[in-house]
């Protein structure tokens, strides 16, 4: 089996001197549709609103989102492979974040190709963003093929998001297993609904976990509010308020090495609860 | 209160045949071999075991499973007698040591084989010979 090799840490620390680099990390998960750009915008999100630098990268050309979701998509202006093939500058093709001052974006190509992007163009140019930024987030395309292995060519890291499905637990198994351990995976639980768990008809974390065996980062609830997040371009994680925003700080913290307990959506809230949220607009 | 309903009737619970499809399918993502390689696999490992003890053919299980994040190859492999006529084992025969070894395989064949009649009644020769050795190390025992 193919194992990708994650680019020389020691190599590029002696290139940088003494500089501190900064961590890249791929978010990938195999499977398409399971939440890798939500969760790519709201962990970077939730990083620079803990002050740090950050900026994400849309890895999935031809596919454009995650400027959608983080609500950029009238300001980009120049993209990923502009940057590759020199026909604009970093410092023109960086969106700044709308509410997040220490985030930045480097949107994918919409009218491009995965085959355009040359892998060790790519891989330096995410070590010259390490170098410069505490984060980089990479948001990795759907697959196995080139897209993935250029979204990863400069990470060191790897974030996995899995639905609680048989396909999307098959699929990031699989991931890991072409990552290997070097890229430290961790993982991402997205969208369990804990009332269907709670009836057997949804695996729960234990079930998924007990397969992939990873360092588990947290578990994100199926909320409509996500979808009403993304419909408006606001990440969820600048809203104090929302459960949802509340787990992907939690993420955020663990990923910056913070000793907090990996979110867990609650258990089927009751019936007064519901109520509660439908009356009071908050959640207990 | 539907829910309960439901639950009484038996229509919940599609979470744990999830989890039994998704076991079944990482089995063969993780086992890059195919049946018929696992069978001539088998057949090579039993080979090399029947040079030592005589084993029940028709009885062995091979199986594969998940342990941590590699694959386990589980072999249950009823003995049927410890196979003297091998040059192997003959070899430290005479001597009274070996006996209770014998006198442990005999007994983890009748364990892993529960009811000790329904292969024997195809080989009712082999039967025969294993309460012998069983007698043989019983005595070897006593003193």
């Amino acid at each position: 089996m193919h194992v990708l090799i994650p680019h020389e840490r020691d190599e590029a620390a002696a290139q940088a001197g003494a500089a501190r680099l900064g961590r890249a990390i791929v978010v990938t998960s195999g499977k398409g549709g399971v939440g890798k750009t939500t969760t790519t915008a709201n962990l970077g999100t939730a990083l620079a609103q803990r002050g740090a630098s950050v900026v994400l990268i849309d890895a999935d050309v031809g596919l454009r989102n995650l400027d959608i979701v983080l609500g950029l998509e009238s300001r980009v202006k120049h993209h990923l492979l502009d940057v590759l093939e020199g026909t604009a500058t970093l410092d023109d093709a960086l969106v700044p974040g709308k509410h997040s001052p220490t985030l930045r974006l480097l949107a994918a190509a919409q009218a491009r190709e995965k085959e355009d992007v040359d892998t060790e163009k790519m891989r330096a140019l995410v070590l010259a963003l390490r170098e410069r930024f505490d984060y980089v987030l990479i948001d990795s395309p759907a697959g196995i093929e080139l897209g993935f292995k250029n979204a990863v060519a400069g990470a060191d890291e790897a974030i996995v998001v899995c639905t609680p499905e048989v396909s999307a637990v098959r699929d990031v198994d699989r991931v890991v297993g072409l990552l290997g351990n070097a890229f430290k995976p961790q993982l991402v639980i997205n969208r369990l609904r804990p009332h269907l768990v709670k009836k057997g008809k949804m695996l729960s974390v234990d079930d998924v976990n007990a397969i992939l065996r990873l360092p588990l980062l947290g578990v994100i609830a199926d909320e409509p509010e996500i979808i009403v997040a993304t419909n408006r371009g606001e990440p969820l994680a600048l809203r104090d308020d929302a459960p949802t925003g509340a787990a992907y700080r939690a993420i955020a913290a663990r990923v910056a090495g913070e000793d907090v307990p990996a979110p867990m959506p609650a258990e089927n809230r009751s019936f007064l609860e519901r109520l509660g949220s439908i009356f009071g607009g908050k959640r207990a | 209160m539907i829910d309960f309903l439901k639950r009484l009737f038996g229509q919940s619970g599609s979470s744990s045949t999830a989890k039994e499809r998704l076991r079944l399918v990482l089995m063969t993502d993780h086992l890059e071999l195919a049946p018929e390689m696992v069978d001539a696999m088998k057949r090579d490992l039993v080979d090399v075991i029947s040079r030592y003890v005589e084993v029940d053919r028709e009885r062995i299980d091979v199986t594969f499973e998940q342990q941590d994040r590699s694959l386990a190859m589980l072999a249950n492999i009823p003995i049927l007698s410890v196979n003297r006529t091998n040059g192997h084992a003959a070899a430290a025969e005479p001597a009274a040591a070996p006996e209770p070894a014998a006198a442990v395989a005999v007994a983890a064949t009748n364990g892993s084989t529960p009811p000790p009649d329904a292969p024997a009644a195809a080989a009712p020769k082999r039967k025969r010979r294993r309460r012998k050795k069983a007698k043989a190390a019983a005595v070897a025992a006593t003193p």
